[in-house]
């Protein structure tokens, strides 16, 4: 298994590695789709520069990347390009080694179902086998490396990569069951882009599952095992916040990352809902409407959780893809990761319904992006809402993909608890509805 | 035949022999009765109603003498020189007999004197009372230093422009810094002089430019100014709060001046650390009291105009001011006002400190629009005014004409000619002028008015020496989503580098990428020696950059760094959007070696054009270069889609927020098959009848 898989790092390394030397470096790093203010490569260097002239890097309004990023590339700039290979290269690995040790895990509890005789009879088709799943955690590696998205993404040198291979690592240490190394990553990620606060609830779900303690209120052993995370968790986030404020010995950091996240004062187009949104608010409902969209951000975790907590795996890939759609400066990097999930939901397919669509539609807007910028901002024939529809469309898109394959996963576990091919009473074939 | 038309030419010109008598004497009597009433209006705001009648009057009549004069010039070319002679005779003669009036003048001087003298002594008292120790060392009352300069400088272009440079200088001798109130107000203007007391300014120079000085074709300017509006200020080190004190001040002079300097916010305001040093008196060089702000987008016109004549001790009423009229200098290619306020030495000792108010009015005259294209200008034909006295505050009332590349008239021949002629050093150069002197009767000729006539000889003039450092700036990049700022420097000296100071203030909205930032002369790079840079803030403060670049002897030093633009929020826009933004001027500031040796004595008498920048050194002088504005377009929204954006974006959320909550919520079930809606009726029917159900 390690030969194809060397051969894949192989063949993405090589296709990076010959873009950087292409003309197309050059012209990548300037797409909105590909950067946001928040990651571009461009603003980490002018950060580093200004840091050389004496100024504060967060003294303006460019640089927007956390402390540790500034000292980590302050010491690797010359090797930038290697250094987000590697962390694509890595991203990958863990993700190969995450779905492999999950999908080992799903196995076995479909064995011990099995053996309790607990499916239905007539979802023997619904069973996963063995030689189906063998080659999922490559395909997931696949679908990491060789995704478009990605490739852009690396090749523009977007910081969202790194953040991408701390999610990544997160989620091995997490379904390897090393709690502190989990609560760790995750909090690398929370400090990197807030945002990935909402996956410390699967992560812990996961964590208990494998512990075999269940998720009761009453139980002390729930209380000790959550309050031992969550401290690992805040402690080490912590850790890197005062870490950061000694590095730089001022808060100016806090504001400039996380205020910037969160207020979202540039309006710099990109693949998300926010920009327009904003630049077409009437002032006084700004407020309310920049609350209103973060807190949807946030928002689906709890109910999420509660609806999956059997599936907690499940659960961080409903997050992630979220958290890309509804955050405020995505970028393509965000998709990749969670496209990367696909495969290993390979046997949801039977259930999906408009994937067809979802997937033309994606193609479509992907497509479509540069040529309406191009319109926009170039030849100036078109206007703003031009690319604004796109984004839109791009959006629903990922909304009807990701609310697809929670319908599928849902509806799977129905049929293996209540049989594949229901009967009406009077005996007809059933349909099933959501009611 | 020949009869005839013999005839017709006869009755044509008794016509003209006619209309011409009963015109003059319409003039003449419309004349007398304006004289009345002006007289009548003007004796309760005058000090010297003879003087103000006797200029008035001539006010008036110039209009005729002109035509006069003009008249006499076409029919009889000839004649001019002996004309002027004649002039001159009849100069003196009237100097005997406008006696009266200087004498009134220093009746009303010395009754000042008397009274400054008074507040002097107090002001005194209350600083040194208890120390009598002191008192042998204070020097016996200086005569009051209150005095008024006005002159006017006109400097032929080479390329048949004209250029004309007004410079009213005030003195101010007071003490409104030590606490003591400052109600009488001589010939400083009391609104002015209430307003740089209120906020404790040390400095105040504000400028109000239209158009753009063309330093290639037209030499440098006595006093560099940017397109549109251009405030900086000092305060004094008292003052604590000075961004406060900076925002009440833009608005109350964007009051005075009915300009739009309210628009001055921390969004366009910079406390430059090395180019905007104090130009008067003064140790504080702390930039934390210092603030600058130019708003490039400013129109200059009429409005502007008539507040700034009204700081004027005559307004324009009087002496040069007249010449002021609206029409006439907006119809220029440049216009720029400007006004400057800073402590300086009160005499060479430099004892004591006067304040002075420098205001300059520098328009230039195009060639085709205002000369229609004849290489000839006058007087009348620049402002449509001559001048017939000086303003009888003013202690000298000069007129210059730059004749240093006409020393034999053989370039342009410059008429009434006169005997005076003085040298200035300007901008590292030895200058030549004719002087008229306003304050002397004679200058104003037979006619009582005094119009220059420049006329050019020669079809082309000689070549102009290249100003030694000049400046260019441009916008490269195509799109809306980046672009760059190139920044030309020009060193024309021939063998001598020098240092420029180079300052430029961005828009946040065009976010600027310091390390993109490339120095080069002659093709190699050239690393500025010292860069101090403010990134901007959005919403709040701009981007500042300044540094120091060695410019090579006889090279251009490009300056160029990129940045992205901002998509604003849609009311962030002005009402024209697509117009574009701009961005400000960038200065270069430098101590250019000079040619000549530089006047170092700043008390010393010389021009008033000559004095305004101090000079530390005789070898350079300081000069100041104002590049182009930017105007830079930016991405625009579509301004008419709020509500259907907030509709649209809304709907997208709100089916992602159906979607999850549908499954969230609901539970799978076999769908029981709903009966239809005949059947369903049915039912009911049945049921009322009690039969039993389909």
């Amino acid at each position: 298994m390690a030969a194809p898989l060397t051969l894949l790092l192989v063949v993405a390394v090589t296709i990076r590695a010959v873009l950087f030397r292409s003309s197309l470096a050059e012209l990548i790093p300037e797409r909105v789709e590909v950067v946001s203010p928040l990651n571009a490569w461009k603003r980490v260097v002018e950060g580093l520069a200004l840091l050389d002239l004496g100024v504060s890097p967060y003294a303006g309004d460019v640089f927007h990347e956390t402390p540790l990023i500034i000292y980590f590339f302050h010491f690797v700039i010359d090797y930038a390009e290697i250094v987000f290979m590697m962390a694509d290269a890595l991203t990958a690995v863990a993700l190969y080694l995450a779905v492999k040790d999950y999908n080992k895990t799903v196995f076995r509890k479909q064995k011990y179902a099995l053996e309790a005789e607990r499916y239905p009879l007539d979802c023997l088709e619904l069973i996963r086998t063995p030689k189906e799943m063998y080659y999922i955690p490559l395909k997931v590696a696949m679908f990491y490396l060789l995704n478009p998205f990605t490739i852009l993404s690396c090749v523009a040198k977007s910081t969202c990569g790194l953040n991408n291979a701390v999610i990544a690592l997160f989620i091995l240490c997490t379904v390897k069951g090393s709690s502190l190394m989990s609560a760790i990553f995750l909090a690398l990620a929370t400090y990197q882009s807030i945002y990935p606060l909402t996956l410390f609830a699967p992560a812990l779900l996961y964590l208990l599952q494998r512990l075999y303690i269940p998720v009761n209120w009453q139980r002390s052993s729930f209380w000790l095992f959550t309050t031992q995370y969550a401290f690992m968790y805040l402690g080490s986030l912590c850790v890197m916040v005062c870490l950061s404020f000694f590095l730089l010995s001022s808060w100016d950091f806090l504001s400039s990352v996380y205020g910037f996240i969160l207020s979202v004062p540039d309006l710099t187009p990109n693949i998300g809902l926010f920009w327009y949104f904003f630049a077409e608010m009437f002032e006084h409902f700004r407020l309310f409407f920049i609350c209103v969209f973060q807190i949807n951000v946030f928002f689906y975790t709890i109910p999420l959780s509660i609806k999956l907590k059997e599936h907690p795996v499940f659960l961080i890939f409903m997050q992630i893809a979220i958290i890309s759609i509804f955050k405020s400066y995505p970028t393509v990097g965000d998709i990749a990761l969670y496209m990367a999930f696909l495969p290993a939901w390979n046997h949801l397919y039977r259930f999906l319904r408009n994937i067809f669509l979802v997937s033309v539609v994606l193609l479509a807007c992907s497509a479509l992006f540069p040529v309406l910028w191009h319109l926009w901002i170039y030849a100036g024939s078109a206007n703003s809402n031009f690319y604004y529809a796109i984004t839109l469309l791009f959006n629903v898109a990922q909304i009807l993909l990701v609310s697809d394959y929670f319908y599928a996963y849902l509806r799977r576990e129905h049929h293996l608890t209540h049989g594949l091919y229901l009967k009406r009473k009077d005996g007809s074939e059933a349909t099933l509805v959501l009611k | 035949m020949a009869a005839h038309k013999c005839n017709i030419f006869m009755l044509a010109f008794v016509l003209c022999g006619l209309t011409y008598v009963f015109v003059r004497a319409d003039i003449e009597y419309t004349n007398h009765v304006k004289d009345a009433e002006s007289g009548a209006v003007d004796i309760a705001p005058k000090t010297n109603i003879g003087a103000s009648l006797q200029s008035t009057k001539t006010e008036d009549q110039t209009q005729t003498a002109e035509e006069e004069r003009q008249w006499e010039a076409e029919t009889n070319p000839a004649d001019a020189p002996s004309d002027n002679k004649a002039d001159h005779v009849h100069d003196t003669m009237q100097n005997l007999d406008s006696r009266p009036a200087p004498y009134a003048k220093d009746q009303t001087q010395e009754a000042a004197e008397e009274e400054r003298q008074w507040e002097a002594t107090e002001v005194k008292e209350a600083d040194h009372g208890p120390d009598t120790m002191q008192t042998p060392d204070v020097p016996p009352p200086t005569p009051a230093k209150d005095q008024f300069q006005e002159e006017l400088v006109i400097r032929p272009l080479h390329s048949g422009d004209i250029y004309a440079s007004f410079q009213f200088r005030t003195m101010w001798d007071t003490d409104f810094l030590r606490g003591s109130k400052v109600s009488h107000y001589r010939l400083f203007p009391k609104s002015l002089g209430q307003v740089i007391s209120k906020f404790s300014v040390r400095e105040l120079h504000i400028s109000f430019t239209q158009g753009y000085w063309r330093t290639m074709q037209w030499g440098q300017p006595f006093l560099p100014s940017p397109p549109g509006a251009e405030l900086w200020v000092w305060f004094q080190d008292t003052v604590t709060d000075v961004d406060g004190a900076w925002k009440e001040l833009t608005n109350v002079l964007s009051g005075i001046f009915c300009a739009s300097l309210n628009f001055i916010d921390s969004t366009n305001t910079v406390q430059p650390s090395a180019s905007f040093k104090p130009l008067g008196l003064g140790n504080v060089t702390d930039q934390r009291f210092l603030r600058y702000a130019v708003l490039p987008r400013e129109i200059v016109c009429t409005e502007n105009l008539t507040p700034w004549k009204k700081l004027l001790p005559c307004g324009s009423k009087a002496g040069l001011a007249v010449l002021m009229k609206s029409e006439k200098l907006f119809h220029s290619s440049f216009h720029s006002q400007a006004l400057h306020f800073r402590p300086v030495c009160q005499d060479w000792k430099c004892k004591s400190t006067v304040w002075e108010l420098r205001q300059t009015l520098n328009v230039v005259f195009d060639l085709h629009t205002s000369g229609q294209g004849k290489r000839e200008w006058s007087l009348f034909k620049m402002f449509s005014r001559t001048l017939t006295e000086a303003c009888p505050l003013a202690s000298s009332s000069k007129v210059y004409v730059d004749v240093t590349d006409n020393p034999q008239g053989e370039l342009f021949e410059l008429s009434p000619t006169t005997p005076l002629l003085s040298q200035a050093v300007v901008l590292g150069d030895r200058r030549t002028y004719s002087v008229y002197d306003l304050t002397n009767q004679a200058t104003f000729g037979q006619t009582r008015s005094l119009n220059m006539l420049l006329r050019w000889r020669a079809a082309e003039s000689g070549d102009m020496l290249r100003p030694l450092l000049h400046g260019e700036r441009y916008v490269a990049g195509y799109g809306l989503q980046t672009g760059e700022i190139h920044t030309l420097m020009y060193n024309n000296h021939p063998y001598r580098a020098f240092p420029v100071l180079l300052l430029e203030t961005v828009p946040w909205y065009l976010r600027l990428y310091i390390h993109t930032l490339t120095v080069t002369s002659k093709g190699r790079d050239n690393k500025p020696s010292y860069i101090h840079y403010q990134p901007s803030k959005d919403r709040l403060r701009p981007h500042l950059l300044e540094m120091l670049v060695q410019l090579p002897p006889n090279s251009v030093t490009e300056v160029t760094v990129q940045f992205e633009r901002a998509l604003l929020k849609w009311t962030e826009y002005t009402p024209d959007p697509n117009h574009g933004f701009y961005v400000g001027s960038s200065v270069i500031s430098a101590l250019v070696p000079s040619v000549v040796a530089m006047d170092t004595n700043s008390t010393r008498e010389c021009p008033l054009f000559s004095s305004f920048f101090p000079c530390k050194e005789e070898s350079s002088y300081f000069m100041r270069v104002y590049t182009e504005p930017l105007l830079v377009n930016l991405p625009t929204p579509d301004f008419s889609m709020p509500y259907n954006v907030i509709c649209l974006t809304c709907t997208v959320v709100a089916v992602g927020y159906g979607s999850l909550y549908n499954l969230l919520t609901r539970t799978f079930q076999v769908e029981e098959p709903s009966p239809g809606l005949a059947k369903r009726l049915a039912n009911i029917i049945r049921r009322l009848r009690g039969v039993p159900l389909l």
